[in-house]
């Protein structure tokens, strides 16, 4: 009779949007530590931090995120994102 | 060798050709035909004006000085966009509900549309950007001085202003023709992005042919190219912590702050969904803007003569291997990404100037009570067209006073630091509820100072604008005062230096007074707004789009303004548009003339809610319900001098009267919300004037007097309660609501309401089972209470037995807490059960007992957004609820 | 003796109010509060005005306003609608269905007074 106001489960479609939202959110967090990444480097001798192997780092990491971007832009919907999260079922208990 | 000549020619050709992109788009988008304009494509080309002449020239020159340095500047921007749903959306809707028309808007809007504030950031994004418009126009003379060089004429520093001056002239010619043309109110241009649309595709197209030339037309491939890198002085890669970091944020910052950017990225913006594609398309932009540079730089140090200035590279390089036709294109490039550079930024800060500054002092300056009519409008388009023209004759006095010399190539890093500080009011404001304008002036002030101090002021070299022993030994002699070496800490970097204290003292700043401070009620209403823009907006929302019919609109201003004085209004206003009779067309224009016309009469609260409704159809908002309370609020004041002081007798009438007088307009509307509300208000208002007229019209013997008295106190009290519960519930309904979670036992909670309701004194008796209730429950414990309190004090009136008992049970179901409250009376009707958690939804006969039927709706809000429900228990004799507590909130009894 | 008002309306302060004026005025005021059983009330002794509220426990002011219409010992009473929500067509209702004066809450004193004397002069 008494079923809680808040959804416990949602529709499988709707709980891979908020998943892919979460990824969405983490993707720059992600992306921010593998840019300062290249700090930690071990630099002892010069062939250990040619100019070229970050070149080929860098562009390398971007290109990643250019096409992880670019699939989250596609997978993810648009439609009012903060309705679906508060999705109810309808109350019962009359 | 070239001929100088032609590269004039195709310059020129070259600019009429933007012209006539921009005036193309302008029909298309007069016509109505704006689909393709705004398509993901155009916005994300648009965003390109980050790469400016800094990037297109000298970021080679970056690349040849600190290596893979130069990186950050675009890497920072990559960070942005693709962690767009953070907060670049959040701007977006932000920018699109609350019609933002500059970052200063934005900041002014956030902390209840200060003007102060609007102000202070326009100066700071003036100061930030005219040495950045100098810096363009110092690399568009520079490269043209290249080519006059390379054709073997002679130019002197004066051909050179003057060619700066020409490119001014024509740039300041264009802003204002395309950038002045019509009034949006969402200040969008659709001519300008177009045309820095197609700059961007041929900055882009100029920078990767000179690349592709360099890496296989001069090195020989990729492996080679990485190889002759390897071989350079640039070879390794020692990037420093500080710096790249503070570089990776910097950039980030700017590209949000920096008044072109928030110019193109939101106020153009005109459909969010192409954020989507611009998140991974823009750092693709960027990354082959990126791309070869370093390659470029290389390859012209080993070719180019010693001494060469490498931020030339890009027009020089094509020039020495006698490519003449790919060092005209790549000239255009820095062409293109000047003058974009220049169209946007000049616009954006022409818009913050007009806006904040011009239009508020000239309103200021007028006579008060002066009618302002239609030429606002007028004086806004001119004082933008000035501004226009000042800024870029800004620009040009600090290409000239600076003597175009190094000092510039610096400027880029420092105008990105200063604009940055506009940073934490920015996301403080669309994150952080708390914030508030003196917080957002505060920061503002001191990052803005720390930044003039230590990077800005510096910029201009030793004994530039402060001397070498001000360097040395700080001013007047205090040593933790040096630019460079703040609070006595040496040895930083000078960049981390400043960044680090400008942003740290700035956001403590910010935070400190914020948390110090009460902000006023628009600010919270704004602040709310902000923060959860989710919550406010589902689509778009303008005045263009409006749903209003004229005739409406006379109907509604007949009432307020009387019959021939809105007819009147109507047929000038139908007569200037050059139509008969009474009806003209509903223009924005038209919109606002009539609600100032009817704030004169309701009040600006009033009529803006009113004339919302009819255009928009938009509900009544909280800030309306604010001002009717406050006007009530007032009135109640007056009421409660009513005994003592006879001559505030007249004014509470008049009080009362324009407040029935709103009232009234505000129930035109149909919605039964509304005429619920106006039912519940009018109830009690009618008490008040009956018997204020009596004491104000007769006279009354002093006991009767005292007792209405007394009636009026007690009718204002319910006006009160009912709007309090009004605001209550519109808090708990927008979701705005902030829970002050706490823990405590539920008995505690349960003896609080019982006492705070008044049932322990009353008739009614109340049962229940202390050791059940030794349950320690984690949540706000004063919402709670007041759901229990609702439910008691319902009982307690309600509860028709002889002898009303009412029973309260704490038990556990399938691992929830329950409260269940029992009483002995009548219950309720099953075809009632459904209803009573609706608003206004008292039952009938009930009607004495003085609620107005929002208790058990308030109750309804309260539990959801504390996580729990209270239902309807059917079947328990009397009329019983069950309130169930948040799950993970109960904790078991210790 | 005045004449006979006969005032149905359920707020115990507007009852107060409106009865201290007209009795000021000379007029004899009788106060009913409930709808269901407002006829009975009305038939116990049939007055000389009706002051009627329309949101009345029990029955709708204007259901009561049918029947007073439709029985010929009440149907030339004069009827005096009050309400508090003002709407143009709750005021058309009123009319419609027979009531002789339409009302608003909240109402000036002078304005009731005024009404009450001209609706019950014969």
């Amino acid at each position: 009779m008494i079923k809680s106001k808040r959804a416990e489960f949602l529709e499988r479609s709707s709980y891979r949007q908020r998943r892919i939202r979460d990824g969405a959110r983490l993707l720059p967090i992600v992306a921010l530590v593998l840019m300062i990444l290249p700090l930690m480097w071990p630099r002892n001798s010069p062939e250990q931090n040619q100019t070229s192997d970050g070149i080929i780092y860098i562009f390398g990491l971007w290109i990643f995120l250019v096409f992880v971007s670019l699939f989250l832009s596609r997978v993810l919907r648009f439609s009012d994102p903060s309705r679906d999260e508060e999705a109810r079922i309808p109350r019962g208990g009359e | 060798m070239i001929s100088f000549n032609l590269l004039i020619f195709v310059s020129l050709a070259y600019v009429a050709f933007l012209f006539l992109v921009a005036f193309a788009a302008e029909r298309r988008s007069a016509q109505g035909k704006t689909g393709w304009l705004r398509s993901s494509t155009i916005y994300t080309l648009s965003l390109s004006i980050y790469c400016t002449a800094w990037t297109f020239y000298g970021a080679v020159g970056y690349a040849a000085r600190s290596g893979l340095e130069y990186l950050t500047i675009y890497l920072g921007p990559t960070l942005v966009m693709i962690g767009w749903w953070w907060l670049v959306r959040k701007l977006v809707r932000i920018g699109r509900t609350q019609r933002l028309t500059s970052i200063a808007d934005l900041i002014s809007s956030r902390y209840g549309k200060s003007t102060v504030l609007g102000v202070l950031v326009t100066v700071l994004a003036i100061v930030g950007t005219t040495p950045y418009i100098a810096l363009q126009l110092q690399s568009v003379t520079q490269s043209i001085g290249v080519f006059a060089a390379s054709s073997g004429e002679t130019w002197l520093p004066r051909d050179l202003n003057s060619a700066a001056m020409w490119v001014a002239v024509g740039l300041a010619v264009f802003t204002v023709v395309f950038g002045t043309r019509n009034l949006d109110a969402h200040e969008r241009h659709h001519g300008i992005v177009l045309a820095i649309a197609v700059e961007a595709v041929v900055k882009l197209f100029a920078l990767m042919a000179v690349g592709i030339f360099v890496v296989w037309g001069i090195a020989g491939g990729v492996g080679p190219t990485l190889d002759l890198i390897d071989a350079s002085a640039q070879s390794q890669w020692n990037p420093v912590s500080g710096r790249w970091i503070g570089l990776i944020f910097v950039s980030a910052g700017a590209f949000l702050c920096l008044p072109r950017m928030f110019q193109v990225l939101v106020v153009e913006n005109s459909d969010e969904r192409v954020l989507g594609t611009a998140s991974w398309a823009f750092p693709a932009y960027l990354l082959l803007m990126s791309l070869f540079v370093m390659p470029i730089a290389v390859v012209g140090l080993d070719l180019m003569p010693e001494g060469s200035n490498p931020d030339l590279f890009v027009v020089t390089l094509p020039l020495s291997e006698g490519r003449q036709g790919l060092a005209i294109l790549s000239f255009l490039g820095g062409f293109s990404s000047a003058t974009s550079m220049v169209i946007v930024a000049t616009l954006a800060l022409a818009t913050m100037v007009s806006n904040h500054i011009i239009v508020p002092s000239w309103l200021n300056a007028r006579t008060p009570g002066a009618v302002v009519s239609g030429d606002v409008r007028r004086v806004v388009v001119i004082s933008r067209r000035i501004s226009i023209g000042v800024i870029l004759a800004f620009g040009y006095i600090y290409f000239r006073l600076s003597g175009g010399g190094t000092a510039l190539a610096v400027i880029g890093l420092v105008s990105f630091m200063g604009v940055v500080q506009v940073l934490p009011a920015m996301i403080g404001g669309v994150f952080w509820r708390g914030a508030n304008r003196w917080g957002a002036g505060a920061g503002l002030i001191v990052g803005f100072t720390v930044w003039a101090w230590t990077n800005f002021l510096p910029s201009f070299g030793i004994d530039g604008a402060i001397s070498q022993a001000v360097f040395e030994h700080g001013p007047f002699g205090i040593g933790w005062l040096r630019p460079q070496a703040l609070f006595g800490i040496t040895g930083m970097d000078p960049f981390v230096h400043a960044l680090f204290w400008s942003m740290f003292l700035n956001t403590t700043a910010f935070m400190v007074v914020s948390i110090l401070t009460f902000p006023n009620p628009l600010e919270r209403l704004q602040g709310a707004q902000f923060v959860n823009v989710f919550d406010y907006s589902s689509g778009a929302r303008t005045w263009s789009q409006s749903a209003a019919q004229a005739e409406d609109l006379l109907v509604m201003a007949q009432r307020i303004l009387g019959g021939s004085v809105a007819q009147a209004t109507f047929r000038a206003e139908a007569k200037s548009q050059g139509k008969a009779g009474f009806l003209p067309d509903v223009t924005p224009d038209f919109i606002g003339r009539l609600e100032r016309e009817l704030s004169g009469s309701v009040g600006a609260a009033t009529a803006h809610a009113m004339i919302g409704q009819l255009t928009e159809g938009t509900m009544v908002s909280v800030e309306d319900l604010i001002a009717v309370a406050d006007e009530t609020a007032q009135i109640m004041e007056y009421s409660n001098e009513l005994e003592a002081k006879s001559a505030e007798q007249e004014r509470t009438a008049r009080a009362l009267l324009e407040a029935n007088e709103k009232l009234t307009a505000l129930s035109i509307q149909k919605d039964a919300f509304l005429s619920q509300i106006s039912h519940e208000l009018r109830t009690p208002m009618t008490s008040i004037r009956s018997f204020s007229d009596i004491l104000r019209d007769s006279e009354v013997e002093d006991e009767a007097r005292k007792r209405f008295a007394g009636i009026i106190h007690e009718e204002s009290n319910r006006l009160t309660r009912l709007l309090d519960d009004l605001l209550d519930l519109g808090v708990l309904e927008s979701g705005q609501v902030q829970l002050n979670m706490g823990q405590g036992s539920l008995a505690d909670v349960l003896d609080r309401a019982v006492i705070a309701s008044g049932a322990d004194t009353g008739k009614l008796s109340i049962l229940r089972k202390p050791g059940a209730e030794a349950i320690l429950v984690q949540t706000d414990l004063d919402r709670l209470a007041q759901v229990f309190i609702n439910l008691i004090s319902n009982a307690a009136k309600y509860c028709a037995s002889e002898t009303p008992q009412l029973r309260i049970t704490v038990r556990e179901i399938d691992g929830e807490t329950v409260v269940d409250f029992c009483d002995n009376g009548a219950g309720i009707p099953k075809e009632s059960q459904s209803m009573i958690f609706e608003k206004f939804s008292r039952l009938e006969d009930e009607g004495k007992a003085g609620g107005a039927g929002l208790g058990l709706a308030i109750c309804r809000q309260i539990m959801g957004a504390l996580g729990g429900d209270v239902i309807y228990l059917p079947g328990q004799g009397g009329a019983a609820f069950r309130v169930t507590l948040p799950k993970t909130q109960a904790l078991a009894a210790q | 003796m005045g004449q006979r008002v006969l005032l149905i309306e359920d707020e115990p302060n507007i009852i107060e109010a409106i009865s201290y004026i007209l009795s000021k005025d000379g007029w004899t005021v009788h106060t009913h509060s409930d709808g269901e059983t407002a006829m009975e009330k009305v038939m116990q002794g049939v007055p000389d005005l009706i002051i009627l509220d329309v949101m009345l426990p029990g029955r709708s002011g204007y259901d009561i306003l049918r029947d007073l219409k439709a029985q010929d010992a009440t149907a030339d009473v004069p009827v005096m609608m009050l309400t508090a929500r003002g709407q143009a067509k709750d005021r058309e209702m009123a009319i419609g269905l027979g009531a002789t004066q339409f009302m608003t809450k909240p109402f000036s004193n002078a304005d009731v007074l005024e009404s009450v004397r001209a609706l019950a002069t014969p």
